[in-house]
Parts: C-alpha cells; sequence; structure tokens
C-alpha cells in the first residue's frame, strides 16, 4: 500500500470514528440526560426516597384505641348517614358535606368554609386523615371522631348543640345507634336544646342539668363522633402517576415508566426531593410529616389573628375529647402522642399542619386561610421565603429558576389520583332532602 | 484485548492495519468513558440534604467528662420516621457497673434545621441493672438528628449527645 493511500484510509477511518463518536455520545446523552427522555436513573439512597413517598409504602390503617366502633362496618354506615344529614345543623341545611363534598375530594374548593356562618379557616379534606395523630390546621382534637365534634358545635358551622342532636338520634337513628352502643339513654324529661355552646339557651340549659344528665348527653354525642370516624377512616386516596412510575422503577419496568411522567415531572420530582426541600415536610407515603410548622404564610388582615399550634396544642390537651378523656375507649398507656405533647414554646407559633400533597393540584386555593390561588403563587412564596407574620418561619429562599418552579407544578399534577373508595361511601345515602 | 485482536488476526498483519485498529479502540474506549460520564452525571444531578462527612452514629457513647458509658438500644432498624417509638438506655460507669436511679432528661434537635424534636420524650421507668425505658421520641424528617441525655447519679452529672441519620 503506497503511503498517500495509506493516509487517505487512515483519515476516512477516524472521521468515519469521529461520526460514531458523535452519534453514540448524543445517543448517551439522549439516554441519560436530555429534556425529551424521561429519566428513569435513580441510585439506591434515591430509590429508598421514592419508595418512601410511594402509595404502596401505606402501611395497613392504623388501630384506633379511642374509638371501639372505628373499624365496625354498622358504625360505617351510621357514620355514613350522619356525614350527609343536614338535619344535625341549627338551620337544616349543613352537614359534614357541606364543607366536606365528596365529590370535591371532601373539600369545598374556598379559602374560608361556611356553614351557616364564614369560618375562619378553609376546610381540610379527610382523605387519609385516618393516619394522622392530630386534626384541623392547629392539631386541636387528637382523633377523627373528637374532630368531628368540633364543627356540630360551633356557631359558625352547624350551629347546633348535643342534646339537640341527642334527640334526632333517638328520633332517626334509634336501632342502628343501639346495635353499636347499647341502648339509647331515655331523654324524654330532658330539654329540646342544650350544650356547652355559645347559644345562650342552650348554654344556660345546659348549666341547668345535673353532672349525671350532662354525661348521659355527651356520651351520645361521643359515639356519634365515632360513629361519623368509623365512616372517615374508610377514605382513602388511590394511586397517582408517580405512584406508577415508582411501581415501575421498582420492577426495573424503564419502560413502563417512562410512560407515567414526562421528563418535566420528573425534573420537578428531584426538586422536590432535593434542592426545593418540599420533602423535609411533605414526606411518607401521604406526603405529610402529620406534624406542624411555620412556613411565613401572610396573615390575613380581615381575620383575627391565628397562633395556630401555640393555641392548637393547648386546646388538645385541655379538650373533653382526648385520647386521656372518660370518651375515649384508650387505655392511658395507648395515648402517647398527648402524653408526650410540647404544649408550650415560641416555636409553636403559628404553626400549621402540612396537608397531604395528594391531589394537590386539584383542590385550590392553598393553606391555612386560602391566602393562595394557585400552586404558582404557593411556590412563589416557598421560593422567596418572606420572614412569617408572628413566630419564626422555618423557610429558607430557594432561589429556583422559573424553569424549576414549572417543575415542581408540573410534578405536583403527577400526584393527582382517584380516590380508593368504593363509590357507594362517595354518594350521600339521601336524595336532595338532606343536601 | 489487544492479545485477542492480534490472535483474530494473520500474523503478516501489516502495522499500518494494526495501528488503525488500535485507533478505533481508543475511540470507543474514550466513547464508552464519556457515555458512562454523562450517565453518572445525569444519576447525580438530583442534591439529597448534605449530612456531614465522618458523623460519629455509635449507639453506644462515653459521656463528655467520661462518667458515664451509655448505651442506646431501638425496636425498629432502620428508625422510621413519623412513628412514636421507645428505647431502652443502658448506662453504666466506664469500667462497666450499671448506673442505678439515675435522673434522666431527653432533648434533641436538627442541627441542620434549628428545630427541636416534634415530641417531649421522657425516661418513664427504671427497668433495672442500668437500663432505662425513654417513651415518646418521634422524627418527622428524613436527615441528620442529634438526641441528648442529661445524666445525673449520685450528685454527678453529666451530658452525652447522639447522632442519628434517619434515610427513610
Amino acid at each position: 500500500m503506497s503511503l498517500k493511500k495509506f493516509k487517505s484510509r487512515t483519515s476516512l477511518l477516524l472521521i468515519a470514528g469521529v461520526m460514531l463518536f458523535i452519534l453514540l455520545g448524543a445517543m448517551g446523552w439522549i439516554i441519560t440526560s436530555s429534556p425529551w427522555m424521561p429519566d428513569v436513573s435513580w441510585d439506591e439512597t434515591e430509590m429508598a426516597m421514592l419508595n418512601s413517598l410511594w402509595i404502596g409504602s401505606l402501611p395497613p390503617l392504623p388501630h384506633d384505641p379511642s374509638n371501639q366502633v372505628a373499624d365496625d362496618p354498622r358504625a360505617a354506615a351510621l357514620g355514613h348517614k350522619l356525614f350527609f344529614d343536614s338535619r344535625f345543623s341549627r338551620n337544616g341545611q349543613v352537614s359534614c358535606s357541606t364543607c366536606h363534598l365528596a365529590e370535591e375530594l371532601f373539600q369545598d374548593g374556598k379559602p374560608l368554609s361556611e356553614g351557616i356562618g364564614r369560618t375562619n379557616r378553609r376546610a381540610m379534606s379527610i382523605i387519609g386523615t385516618a393516619y394522622s395523630p392530630w386534626f384541623f390546621w392547629d392539631g386541636r382534637k387528637d382523633s377523627q371522631w373528637a374532630q368531628a365534634l368540633g364543627p356540630l358545635e360551633n356557631p359558625v358551622e352547624h350551629g347546633g348543640n348535643r342534646l339537640m342532636y341527642a334527640h334526632l338520634v333517638s328520633s332517626y337513628y334509634k336501632e342502628e345507634y343501639q346495635e353499636l352502643f347499647g341502648e339509647l339513654p331515655d331523654l324524654s324529661g330532658y330539654p329540646e336544646h342544650a350544650g356547652p355552646v355559645e347559644n345562650e339557651t342552650a348554654r344556660l340549659a345546659w348549666e341547668s342539668m345535673t353532672p349525671d344528665q350532662q354525661k348521659v348527653v355527651t356520651g351520645i354525642y361521643a359515639n356519634m363522633g365515632k360513629a361519623i370516624a368509623a365512616y372517615e377512616r374508610l377514605i382513602m386516596p388511590g394511586p397517582s402517576r408517580f405512584d406508577f412510575y415508582v411501581e415501575a422503577l421498582g420492577r426495573k419496568d424503564f419502560r413502563a415508566a417512562r410512560q407515567q411522567l414526562t421528563p418535566e415531572e420528573i425534573g420537578g420530582l428531584r426538586l422536590f426531593t432535593g434542592k426545593a426541600n418540599c420533602v423535609q415536610c411533605h414526606n411518607g407515603p401521604l406526603f405529610t410529616d402529620n406534624h406542624f410548622h411555620n412556613t411565613g404564610v401572610p396573615a390575613v388582615s380581615e381575620l383575627p389573628p391565628d397562633l395556630g399550634r401555640s393555641s392548637g396544642a393547648r386546646q388538645v390537651l385541655a379538650d373533653e375529647f382526648n385520647c386521656l378523656s372518660p370518651y375515649s375507649d384508650s387505655d392511658p398507656q395507648e395515648c402517647s402522642e398527648i402524653m408526650f405533647l410540647i404544649f408550650e414554646g415560641e416555636d409553636l407559633i403559628r404553626q400549621f399542619k402540612p396537608p397531604s400533597l395528594r391531589n394537590v393540584a386539584e383542590r385550590a386555593p392553598y393553606m391555612h386561610a386560602g391566602q393562595f390561588d394557585s400552586l404558582e403563587r404557593v411556590l412563589e412564596h416557598y421560593n422567596q421565603a418572606p420572614a412569617a407574620p408572628l413566630g419564626h418561619s422555618e423557610l429558607k429562599p430557594l432561589e429556583l429558576k422559573a424553569e424549576e418552579l414549572e417543575q415542581l407544578i408540573a410534578f405536583l399534577h403527577a400526584l393527582s389520583g382517584p380516590l380508593d373508595v368504593s363509590q357507594n361511601w362517595l354518594m350521600s345515602p339521601y336524595s336532595t332532602s338532606s343536601q | 484485548m489487544e492479545n485477542t485482536t492480534q490472535s483474530g488476526r494473520p500474523l503478516n498483519l501489516k502495522p499500518e492495519k494494526k495501528g488503525s485498529t488500535r485507533r478505533w479502540i481508543s475511540a470507543i474506549q474514550l466513547l464508552f468513558v464519556l457515555i458512562c460520564t454523562a450517565a453518572a452525571s445525569g444519576c447525580m444531578s438530583s442534591r439529597m440534604n448534605s449530612v456531614p462527612d465522618e458523623l460519629d452514629t455509635s449507639t453506644s457513647l462515653l459521656s463528655e467528662n467520661g462518667l458515664f458509658k451509655v448505651t442506646y438500644s431501638i425496636p425498629d432498624e432502620p428508625i422510621p420516621i413519623n412513628t412514636m417509638q421507645s428505647w431502652i438506655l443502658h448506662v453504666e460507669t466506664p469500667d462497666g457497673l450499671p448506673v442505678e436511679n439515675a435522673q434522666i432528661n431527653v432533648d434533641g434537635d436538627m442541627p441542620q434545621h434549628g428545630h427541636g424534636l416534634p415530641t417531649r420524650p421522657q425516661v418513664t421507668e427504671y427497668l433495672g441493672n442500668g437500663d432505662y425505658k425513654v417513651e415518646g421520641l418521634k422524627f418527622h424528617m428524613q436527615g441528620w438528628w442529634i438526641v441528648e441525655f442529661d445524666i445525673t447519679a449520685q450528685d454527678k452529672s453529666d451530658h452525652v449527645t447522639f447522632n442519628l441519620v434517619l434515610t427513610q
């Protein structure tokens, strides 16, 4: 072979080599990090994090020792009826489902909920709350059944009183009640309305009753809450595209995984678990730590100052229906949450409970008084981390770029999924009359 | 790889031919390196909250002034988040004698987050043989936590701090 021929052949090979190099390099880039190809490369630590958020990691429904009928289907059936029954209100028009609409993910989409009057807070969804040790934004209740009783006697929610409700149980649900809780006490000698409520007539009637009579009525009232809780326990979230993605990764079926999330959503997931620190509070398969945090959410000027957990912790300690109360079915040693509760300290000021982020994109507005009307505004808040109106915000500015914020929002949309509950529980057991 | 190539070729293989094969091999090797680098950088693009390197996460430590040897044992490994748990704390002298009826205070926090424990854990029972039951411990976030014990026995006090790294 002549030297010239050799040189031209070598050059040809080199050019071909370079071209192949570029081609394979581009393929490698497309597979691993291009913006058009969904990313499925997670290391062991990251996979552990993803699995911790996966709905498949949700443990079986925890036992509620404070409610002996929590898992009784008859209690759930009674609770279902009570939940939708608007006779259980001062004006006959408010039921639990007024603010917790089954077709709206058990919330009402309003910044401040409206029953008899307007409340000072946004209605929280009840989906998956059976896993939470604390209820309401400030955790002022420590069981689902104790929570259910709060709005019933609140003057701006159902606006009624416990004796009125006991009479209603006696009139409409006596048989079902007695099957669960034994004989319903005879209320014939009792007044029509009485309870430790704001309404003066009902309060004075309550104060004129003997402690034993009060215990009888309060016992019926507590049992109503336990039946409602037995129903609410069944309202569980179902899998979202995020869950199908993690599940496919677990099977190493990367093709299936890529069909679930877009590169933008996966970018958002990486930010969620990394730089954006969302997972610090929105952790576990329900995307909430069920604890309390001050994130500097702005105050609403026309509302009274809201101290959040600072007042909620004291209220739950003094609550007549808490885990340690005579109306709870728990042994005191089963009440570890309240036994080891932090109830004082500056840290508690304006702390609120992080709600589950499952289906978050479907239920604006956001925060405890609906301060933000879109996820964009929520993320803007977290990105800027303004000082808290009271107490100290835990946030630090994230310095996320516009593109990153969009990725996070895209990811939050991938957390939507249908509820995991049979259809009949989502329908009112009544026709239009009780809605 | 070179041996294989040579063995697969006729012995009269011309040097220039061998050279071009080498170039091919080098180019492919380089390519693989680049692809692997790209893949690795893709994997590492997310940033987990960093925990200090070489953090001592021993479950058995000598207290700060050397008065007590303190060991904790936990029911679940790894420590789960958001779950109320109780630990057994064993306190003994440096030469191995159990420390009886000590007064023990429990505290803790997340050094990188500036907040404390979500609960108020307490020593609820002395179990004998230098063992104490600690109840009400809960950790609500992944990451680096410290749990501290102030121990007083026979008018002598000392302090011990355990590091925990919760991953899930």
